[in-house]
């Protein structure tokens, strides 16, 4: 039922690092005010991740120590130290999800694939992140699924995407 | 050639509406009708989405909710014409939840194409602008501050008086920031304005870049929400090529730019000074106050920041003027609300109206009641740091004050409808849990105290020294609110007293499974 891909982010297609590369992004954004999101952003963008070597290429050119630049980017949920699966799957588990029994099917859906919050599946197809809210309140339960959308999630549209991811 | 309208709204989009798009344009070519297809924001009668709308003589005719299998069957009932249908809920406007609203800040929402400059004009737009150009800056600040509108984002503190105190600091570079960081479960009404009507928002930033000296404006969104980014950059991008941005905007000799930036996950950021951190680039640690933003703020300097939805009332306040806004509301709460009803629910969506609704009328009326058909046995309003509603104080008003004075807060205008089967202690768990998950870790309330206090709640859940335990979690509740530096800390125990306070039976069972 959900077999029109429009708007979404393949993460396969993410690029070999290199500090080269890394250098280019950090550039092109070097003229903005306060520009280390926009750079992180970019570069997990680009990559999948923010790898380590990206951090110490980052705080050079930001002018900053390497572990205030470490500690920005471990601060925020958003951002993967490591690579992540090729596809992202985020489930809300915020009050209004959870008043539509949310907790409970995101955890049966996590015990079926023997992953917890934010693992990623063996074959690396599939990450389930907890979300917590994406704003489809009137919706609940909700989830994104590689930048889409999807509201009324059910057991069944779960088990669905993990075949997907895995295709 | 007919004018039909399907939602680009996030929630819409959620329930199908790309999919439905695609496939009424390509019956229509199949059947060889021409039809235009524009993507407008939603209504806000969202259990009605994905809804398509058919511009005939009449008015505008809805169709919602509408799936890719019901396309066919819309073009053999004539809804291009109007037709009758199983879907049809008639004339958009008449519709009984739109009827019953007193919609201000949404007047345009779900109306106009949210990416045509030429559409918003025609409904008013930059009408509130120009009039500030007219009148000049001290004016406009004078003139919000008449109106009484308070900030949107929970607090409720005056916009008024953060606007003259910005414009009373010596000039120089300040910054205009708007917190898009529309963190708390149950709210949708800043991503549904900035999808459906985001030059509302880029216009209340000029106004407020023009009274307060200001010439560059930020918008902080939330990573969570994709399409507020894409609609609200082409926003940007539509506002410059007509001249509403940049140098010299309509020869006013005022110069201002708006850029958008996206935030990456972290809850906290919502509090405007750990805002303002991470715009800077910095981890997102909240700053003591004072000094207050409005004097050193962004990168240091003079800085008003305001929701979103604060943000986006200015343009009709300055059109209308100051009293016409007064008049809405009751005693200190003055205007519209923008209610976003959610959960558990029948009718969900966002319900715009003056202050002083009673909360059962919104849930039980408006709402319709548990979507489960089960009784509604809680509401949690405004957000994670909300207290929960028992049904007992459903006649309480939407009004800032009546909310204060029992212990529970409007926040944002979320509410959040749970049926009997809610398991009290553990939301209250929950409460504690995504408090530790989103804590920036700067104080010391917030940061163990989030922490212990799930500790707590399990040991109560377990049945060990529930009475010890209970009045210990108390005691920690009492710690965080006074102890916190910023409202995470401060409001997180909110949604636990109230609990304990409103449900205390849900704390003394025997065997309490895991709600996990």
């Amino acid at each position: 039922m959900r077999n029109v891909r429009t708007e979404r982010e393949e993460m396969s297609g993410a690029a070999q690092y290199s500090d080269e590369r890394a250098r280019e992004i950090i550039a092109a954004h070097m003229g903005l005010e306060g520009p280390a999101m926009p750079i992180l952003h970019a570069l997990q963008k680009e990559f999948g991740y923010v790898p380590d070597a990206a951090v110490k290429v980052m705080a050079e050119a930001l002018n900053i120590s390497r572990a205030e630049m470490h500690g920005v980017v471990t601060f925020y949920h958003d951002f993967h130290r490591a690579p992540h699966g090729r596809h992202t799957l985020k489930i809300c588990r915020a009050e209004s999800c959870q008043s539509m029994g949310a907790e409970r099917q995101a955890r049966a859906f996590l015990d079926k694939l023997k992953l917890d919050w934010g693992g990623t599946t063996p074959d690396g197809a599939l990450s389930v992140e907890p979300v917590y809210c994406l704003g489809l309140c009137a919706h609940s339960p909700s989830a994104l699924y590689d930048g889409e959308p999807i509201g009324r999630v059910d057991a069944e549209m779960l088990n669905e995407i993990a075949a997907e991811a895995r295709d | 050639m007919v004018k039909l309208y399907i939602p680009l709204d996030m929630a819409a989009v959620a329930m199908g509406a790309d999919r439905l798009a695609a496939a009424v344009a390509q019956e229509a070519a199949a059947r060889g009708e021409t039809v235009e297809i524009v993507r407008n924001g939603s209504r806000g009668m969202l259990w009605l989405e994905p809804l398509i709308e058919v511009e005939t003589p009449a008015g505008r005719v809805g169709y919602g909710p509408a799936k890719v299998k019901d396309v066919a069957s819309l073009f053999d009932a004539g809804f291009l014409t109007g037709g009758a249908h199983l879907l049809n809920i008639g004339i958009v406007e008449e519709h009984p939840w739109m009827k019953k609203q007193n919609r201000v800040t949404f007047v345009r929402c779900g109306v106009i194409d949210p990416l045509s400059v030429a559409e918003y004009e025609a409904h008013a737009g930059f009408k509130g602008l120009t009039r500030a150009f007219e009148i000049g800056p001290a004016a406009v600040v004078e003139e919000v501050t008449k109106s009484g509108l308070r900030g949107r984002g929970g607090a409720g503190f005056p916009t008024g008086i953060k606007w003259k105190t910005v414009a009373d600091c010596p000039p120089g570079q300040k910054y205009v920031v708007v917190n898009a960081d529309e963190g708390d479960s149950g709210t949708f009404a800043d991503r549904m304005i900035m999808e459906g009507d985001p030059l509302s928002l880029i216009e209340g930033m000029l106004i407020c870049g023009y009274a307060v000296g200001a010439s560059k404006g930020y918008v902080y969104l939330r990573s969570e929400y994709p399409i507020v980014a894409k609609v609200f950059q082409a926003a940007i991008e539509k506002a410059l090529e007509a001249g509403w941005l940049g140098k010299n905007i309509k020869g006013s000799g005022f110069d201002f730019d708006v850029e958008l930036r996206i935030g990456a996950g972290a809850y906290v950021c919502g509090e405007e000074t750990s805002l303002l951190e991470s715009l800077e680039g910095k981890r997102g640690i909240v700053r003591a106050k004072p000094p207050l933003p409005a004097h050193v703020g962004l990168f240091g300097k003079p800085t008003v920041i305001n929701n979103v939805l604060s943000m986006a009332t200015i343009p009709m306040i300055m059109e209308k003027g100051a009293k016409h806004y007064a008049d809405l509301g009751v005693g200190r709460s003055r205007g519209t609300m923008p209610l976003q009803i959610a959960g558990n629910v029948k009718y969900g969506g966002l319900f715009e109206t003056d202050f002083g609704i009673p909360l059962g009328v919104v849930v039980n009326e408006i709402g319709g009641g548990a979507r489960s058909g089960r009784p509604v046995r809680a509401v949690q309003v405004g957000g994670p740091l909300g207290a929960y509603v028992p049904v007992s104080l459903f006649d309480l008003p939407i009004d800032y004050e009546a909310f204060a004075a029992k212990d529970s807060l409007i926040g944002h205008g979320g509410l959040v409808v749970f049926d009997d089967t809610v398991d009290m202690s553990w939301m209250a768990r929950f409460g504690m849990e995504f408090c530790a998950i989103e804590s920036c870790g700067k104080c010391t309330p917030c940061r163990l105290g989030s922490t212990r206090g799930v500790e707590t709640i399990d040991k109560i859940r377990n049945g060990i020294d529930v009475d010890a335990n209970i009045e210990l979690l108390k005691d920690l509740c009492h710690t965080m609110k006074f102890g916190s530096l910023c409202a995470l800390g401060g409001f997180a125990p909110y949604p636990v007293e109230s609990a304990l306070r409103h449900f205390p039976e849900d704390f003394r069972k025997p065997a309490l499974e895991a709600a996990e």
